[in-house]
Formats: C-alpha cells, structure tokens, sequence
C-alpha cells in the first residue's frame, strides 16, 4: 500500500539523475539611477526526466522571472545573473547567444499565460507549427506540414486540417492553448517550462489542458516546470512543488507531504486560501492577509514575518536558512505543527477544490488527489 | 489642433500612433494580492470570441463601414483614381493642343470663356482647362503615390533596422530622424527640389519623399519597439526562432497597422506639397504635361480678372487631398484602442 506509483515513478527519476537542476539562481534587475532589485534570490531545484515540478507563489513572487532566465530570455541589459543553470550537466548560463538559442525550442520549450497574445495575429496556426520543425529539425515547409498536423491532432485539435490554415483568433480560447502546446512540443524539447498555461481560461476548460499536459509529458518522458499561483492547479498534477515567497524558495516537498502537511505558514496561508467549488457548508476562504508591499527584506529578517500568522522575534532579525530534511526542505523559524493544522477538520484540509480538475484526469494514480491523502 | 510647425506635435502625434501597433491586451497576472485565488475569465469551449488580435481589423472595418466621414473620404480618392487611371479618355481634348488660341487676344482677351465642348473655357495658350484638369490629375496621383512609396520604403528601412537592431544604430538613426523632423517639412522639400539642376518631375517626387522619410523611420521604429515587447515576439524567440524570421515574420507585418494610415496621411501631403513645389516653379517646367500646382502658379498673372483659373486647380488639390485625410484619419481613429467606446 505504501508503494504507490508515484513513489515509484520519483525512484526511477532518481535513477536518472536530474535532467535540469537550477543551482544559486540569482537575478538582479539593476535600472540606472535606481536601487537594485532582486526578483530571485538563490533559488535552486532540480527536474528528473519524466518529472512535474511545481514553482508555486503569489503574483511578483519571482515564478516568471525564473523562467526566462532558464530560457536565457532575461534582457541582456540591466538583469544581472547568477548562479548555474545545468542542462544535462552543462551550464545554459554560460551559453553564447546563438546557442541558447539553438537549445530554445529543441531542448527546452516554454508556454505562455495568455494563449491569444502568444501567437502571432497575422500568421496561420500551421506555419506557426512547421516554422519550429524547419528552424530545429530541418525540415521543408512540405515535409513539416503532415508532422505540424499530426502535433495539431496530438493536443486535441479537432479537424486539424482546417487548423493548419486557420488564424490564432478564429480559435477559441483553449483551442489557442492547445495550439501553443503543440508549437512548444513540436520540436520534441525534453524540459517544458509552463508558466500559468491555465490562469487564462475558464475552470472546465482549465482542468482539459491540465490533463492534456500531464498525458504528454507522462507520453513523452519530457520533465514539465508547472509555473502558477494557484496550489489548487498543482494538487493534481506535479510530484514535487516548490513554494517561492519573494525570491526565495520557502518550502519544497513531494506533492502529498506538502498538501497533507504543510509546514510552512505561507503554505498553509496559500492552502487555506484555495476557493472551494463544491461549496463546502459554511467554509470561508481566509486570503492572506497583507500584501508582498509589506515584505521584510530577506537579508535581515522572515520577509514573510509581517503577514505571517505566527510570527517569533527571531523572525525579524535574522534570516531564516532553508534546511532540508529528507525529502522536503523548509525556511521557517517557528513552523506550523500538528495543533495548528489539526484546528481544521481533515476535510476541510485538503483543498477539495480541485475535484472538479482532478476528475479529468486519468484515476490510474491513487495518490492523484490529495484529498484522498488519510491525515496522518 | 496642435501646432503642425512644431516639431514635438508631430512626434508626439506620431508616436501616439506607433503605439496602436502594440499589445493591446496585456494581461498581468490573475492572482490576487491576498491570496493563491485564481480568478478565471469566461472564455468558453466552442466559440470564437473577438475584440482581439485580427479580429480588431474586422471590427475596425465594421465601425469604418458605417462611418459617414470615411465613406466621403473613400468615394473621393475613389473616383480621383479612376479618373487619373482613364484620364486620356475621359477627357474630351487633347491637353496640350491650343484649340482656342484663336480666340485669344493679348490685350483685351487673354483667356477664352467657356463655350460648348469647352465647359471650363481656356487658359491663355487656348488649351481646353477641363481636359487639362482631369489629366493632371494622372501627373498628382503619380507624384502622391511615388513620394509615399519611396518615402516608405526609406522610412522602412532605417525603422527596421532601428527598431529590430536597437543600440547604437538605433541612436544613430533616430538622431537623424529627429533633426530631419524638426525642419518644417515644405521648408526641407524646398531645399531639396531647389538643389536639382534641372527640375522635373522625378526632382519633386524625391523631394517629398525625402521629408517623408523620416515619418516613416519614427513611426516604424515605434511600432517595432511595441511588438519587440510582446508577448508573442517573446514565444517565438522562447522557440529559438532565427532572429531574421523574428523580424520579417513576427514584428515587421504586426506593426504594419500604423503605417497604413501613415501612408493614406502622407498621400495628401505629398499632394500639397507637390503642388506647392510646381506653384513655386520647381516642378516640371514643361507645361505641356498639365499639372494641378503648376496650373495654379500659371493662374497667378489672372488672379484679378479670371479668378476661376485659380479656383479650379486648386479646388480640385483641395478636395483630392482632403479624400485622403478623411479616409487617413477615420483609419487612424478606428485603428486607435484609445478613440474606441
Ligand atoms: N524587466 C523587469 N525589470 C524590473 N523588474 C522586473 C522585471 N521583470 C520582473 N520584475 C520584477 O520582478 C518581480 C518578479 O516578477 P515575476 O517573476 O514576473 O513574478 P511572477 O511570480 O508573478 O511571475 C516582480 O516584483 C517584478 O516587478
Ligand atoms: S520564519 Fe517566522 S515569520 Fe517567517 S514564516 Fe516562519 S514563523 Fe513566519
Ligand atoms: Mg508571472
């Protein structure tokens, strides 16, 4: 019983080793005349093949940031990076240009928030497709265009035909995603970095490309990076998370743990605050209060302290460091235990909210809801 | 109405109009500031929604079609076409050929009056001034056409480079552009025709051209700086697209939009303008090829006793380039978020 797929599948991709391990990422943005700013602060994770790994945190928390600078697609201008970026052992950061780009597209593919303003208004859904397969595989327009076809079919396009020649608004709105997935997933790249492909689209429609990613990636082998605000789009689909508050990573854990045990006070802050569809009798939503305007800079305290719901002096002193303990790790001082979390009845725990998500996926993974999870 | 003279109206207004070829609808982040709350927009399954991307041009031609102002506009440039296209059938003599220089007498009757086949009378060589009008209307749509076009072409090609290159080049370029604007663009045309040995036709289309392109450049390299910013431009470089396809497929034919209505508003001009150059005798001297400017400027010694000689050219300069200005700034409002409800 203790054997579950899931543990499986995360030994296999031990086995492996890491495909992509981001290591120290640290990116500045130094405007002229301004103070400098650090959107991501020291931020490391690794990414089996095969893998879906969760970056989780607020708006302005330094998730998108991350991303392009994986992608090597920071300005040149004014960002500062460090740190390492291991692709297969090798250091993307160190890359010239002319060969991240090479590696763009082929090795690593990317999907955007918003699906209509991440394709080209004026060029058809097809030659958007063919024009990755020419540019990585070196192939004709004519030869591509079966391949861009069958991609189209792959993501759930219907009539793919009649796509191939179809512009970007005469889709609709997940229609547009699917057709981004198939662009990104064209050239065959094996690290899909998705940052908030649903946040776009309304909830059924949500939980359709959620389902349809989590199928390729498990199709393909390819490790997804699944970039968004909302735990409640992560609960059903990644095997580890990593929760980011202002830069820095305050908390990682394999999906279970996480959702079943949070230690974090942002993280239980963030599960308390997943909006319940199924109307739970009487459950109110408790946001977080505060906003990140009133963060602590890191160097010196918790930046969380302000809004955290047990803050302790050592908080606004001194920084806390993130330990790693097993499978998880945690920068917190004074951590939420057993009592706080027990204050909530076990049902009331889990975010039930991604039911309505989590039922368009396939049941085979008994562990595929956390609310399934016995509190321990 | 702002200043036309003052350089910084003209950037400003072109700079406002380089504008409507960026991202019209950044989306931030859904989440809110208290929470993990996803705050879904209804978007839904099977429908083709518009308001956005091409769709923008379909409603823009929607609200265009029932514009009033854009329509007149249209049926003028329209019909100034067509007339310029078949203007040697249409008109009912042949524009060089004195016809009525019998009837002119130096001294008591230097213009003859109209009479049957000769509806407008004749100028002081006896030559028809209808057909003389509807055949320089040929000689206005060519200069008004080729200035645009060249001044286009130019203006494309140092916006582009400006905006897809950046850097140096791009300060380079737009250090020029900039002194070019702030000279008052007849002033400039004046200077250029002027230069010209022998003045001819060719001499005013390049002189016009000239003062457009820095038009052009400013505006283009708006609009590219709009769509290097973009989201799709950023999807496409996150596929490791070349960096050549980026610009010709990606940013280039997305900024087009504001260079259109340029061009419409240019046609005017350059219709003005020419006119101008040929009324201040630096257009083609040959006065066999009629043409409205220079009919206008030959019209000057009659000024007192045969206004009409005056008014029809100028008339027909007046509304040929208000058709283009109409249609120009109907396009422009219907293209700018901004003037939309
Ligand atoms: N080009 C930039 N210049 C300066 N600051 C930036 C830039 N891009 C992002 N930031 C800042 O970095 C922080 C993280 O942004 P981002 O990664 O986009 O957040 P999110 O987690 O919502 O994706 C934000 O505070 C944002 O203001
Ligand atoms: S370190 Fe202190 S302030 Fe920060 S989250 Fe933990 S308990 Fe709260
Ligand atoms: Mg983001």
């Amino acid at each position: 019983m203790t054997e579950t797929i899931e543990n499986i599948q995360t030994r296999r991709g031990e086995d492996a080793g890491p495909l992509l391990s981001v290591r120290d990422l640290k990116v500045t943005f130094q405007r002229s005349g301004e103070q400098p700013f650090v959107a991501v602060d020291g931020v490391s994770f690794d990414v089996r093949p095969g893998q879906t790994v969760g970056l989780v945190g607020e708006s302005g928390c330094g998730k998108s940031v991350t991303s392009l600078a994986i992608m090597g697609l920071l300005p040149e201008r004014g960002v500062k990076i460090e740190g390492e970026v291991l692709y297969n052992g090798q250091d993307l950061l160190k890359l010239s240009r002319n060969q991240m780009r090479d590696r763009r597209g082929a090795d690593l593919g990317m999907i955007f928030q918003d699906p209509l303003s991440s394709l080209n208004p004026v060029v058809p859904i097809g030659i958007q497709v063919t024009e990755v397969l020419e540019r990585h595989r070196g192939l004709s327009r004519k030869a591509a265009t079966p391949i861009a076809r069958e991609m189209l079919e792959k993501v759930g396009i219907p009539d793919p035909n009649r796509r191939l020649t179809d512009y970007p608004h005469q889709l609709s709105g997940g229609m547009r995603q699917r057709a981004l997935i198939a662009i990104a997933l064209a050239a065959q790249p094996r690290v899909l970095i998705a940052d908030e492909p649903t946040t776009a689209l309304d909830v059924t429609i949500q939980a359709q490309i959620l389902a349809l990613l989590k199928e390729l990636v498990e199709d393909t082998g390819t490790a997804l990076i699944m970039i968004t605000h909302d735990l409640g789009v992560v609960a059903g689909l990644v095997d580890r998370v990593n929760v980011l508050y202002a830069g820095k990573i305050v908390e990682r854990g394999n999906r279970h743990e996480l959702f079943a045990e949070p230690r974090h006070p942002y993280t239980w802050g963030l599960l308390n605050s997943i909006p319940r569809l199924d109307g739970t009798r009487g459950q109110k939503l408790t946001p977080i209060p505060g906003s990140v305007s009133d963060n602590l800079p890191w160097a010196s305290a918790c930046a969380f302290a302000p809004r955290c719901s047990q803050p302790i002096e050592v908080c606004r002193e001194q920084q806390p460091e993130l330990v790693e303990e097993g499978t998880r790790a945690l920068r917190c001082f004074n951590p939420i235990d057993d009592e706080v979390r027990s204050g909530r009845t076990p049902d009331a725990q889990a975010p039930t909210s991604t039911q309505p998500r989590d039922a368009a996926y396939p049941t085979d993974d008994p562990k595929g809801d956390p609310t399934m999870e016995e509190s321990r | 109405m702002p200043n036309p003279l003052n350089p910084n109206s003209k950037k400003d207004r072109i700079d406002s109009l380089a504008a409507t070829a960026g991202d019209r609808h950044r989306s931030g982040d859904h989440a809110q500031p208290g929470g993990g709350v996803a705050v879904a927009t209804v978007d839904d399954a099977g429908h083709v929604e518009e308001s956005t991307g091409v769709s923008l041009l379909a409603s823009a031609w929607r609200r265009l079609r029932r514009n009033p102002v854009f329509l007149l506009g249209l049926a003028i440039t329209t019909i100034f076409v067509i007339v310029a296209i078949f203007a040697p059938w249409l008109a009912p003599h042949d524009p060089a050929k004195g016809l009525l220089i019998t009837e002119v007498r130096q001294q008591t009757n230097p213009i003859p009056a109209a009479r049957p086949g000769f509806p407008l009378g004749a100028d002081n060589a006896g030559r028809d001034i209808f057909s003389r009008l509807i055949v320089g209307s040929r000689q206005t749509l060519v200069v008004g056409v080729m200035a645009t076009l060249f001044g286009f072409l130019g203006g494309l090609t140092l916006g582009t480079l400006a905006g897809a290159l950046g850097g140096w080049v791009d300060s380079l370029v737009m250090r020029i552009v900039d002194v070019m604007l702030s000279i008052p663009s007849l002033l400039l045309a004046f200077s250029i025709a002027a230069i010209a040995a022998r003045p001819s036709q060719w001499t005013v289309i390049i002189a016009i051209a000239v003062v457009q392109v820095p038009v052009f450049a400013r505006l283009l390299r708006g609009s590219m700086l709009a769509q290097r910013a973009s989201d799709h431009v950023l999807a496409a470089r996150a596929l490791g697209v070349k960096r050549s396809a980026i610009v010709f497929r990606h940013m280039l034919p997305n900024a087009m939009g504001p260079v259109i209505v340029q061009a419409t508003l240019v046609v005017a001009t350059s219709i003005i303008d020419a006119a101008a150059l040929s009324f201040l005798g630096l257009g083609n001297p040959d006065d066999r090829q009629p043409e409205w400017g220079q009919m206008l400027g030959a019209a000057q010694r009659f000024i007192y006793d045969y206004p009409a000689l005056a008014i029809w050219p100028a008339l027909c300069i007046i509304v040929v380039a208000l058709g283009f200005t109409l249609m120009g700034e109907s396009l422009r409002e219907a293209l700018d978020p901004k003037s939309r409800r």
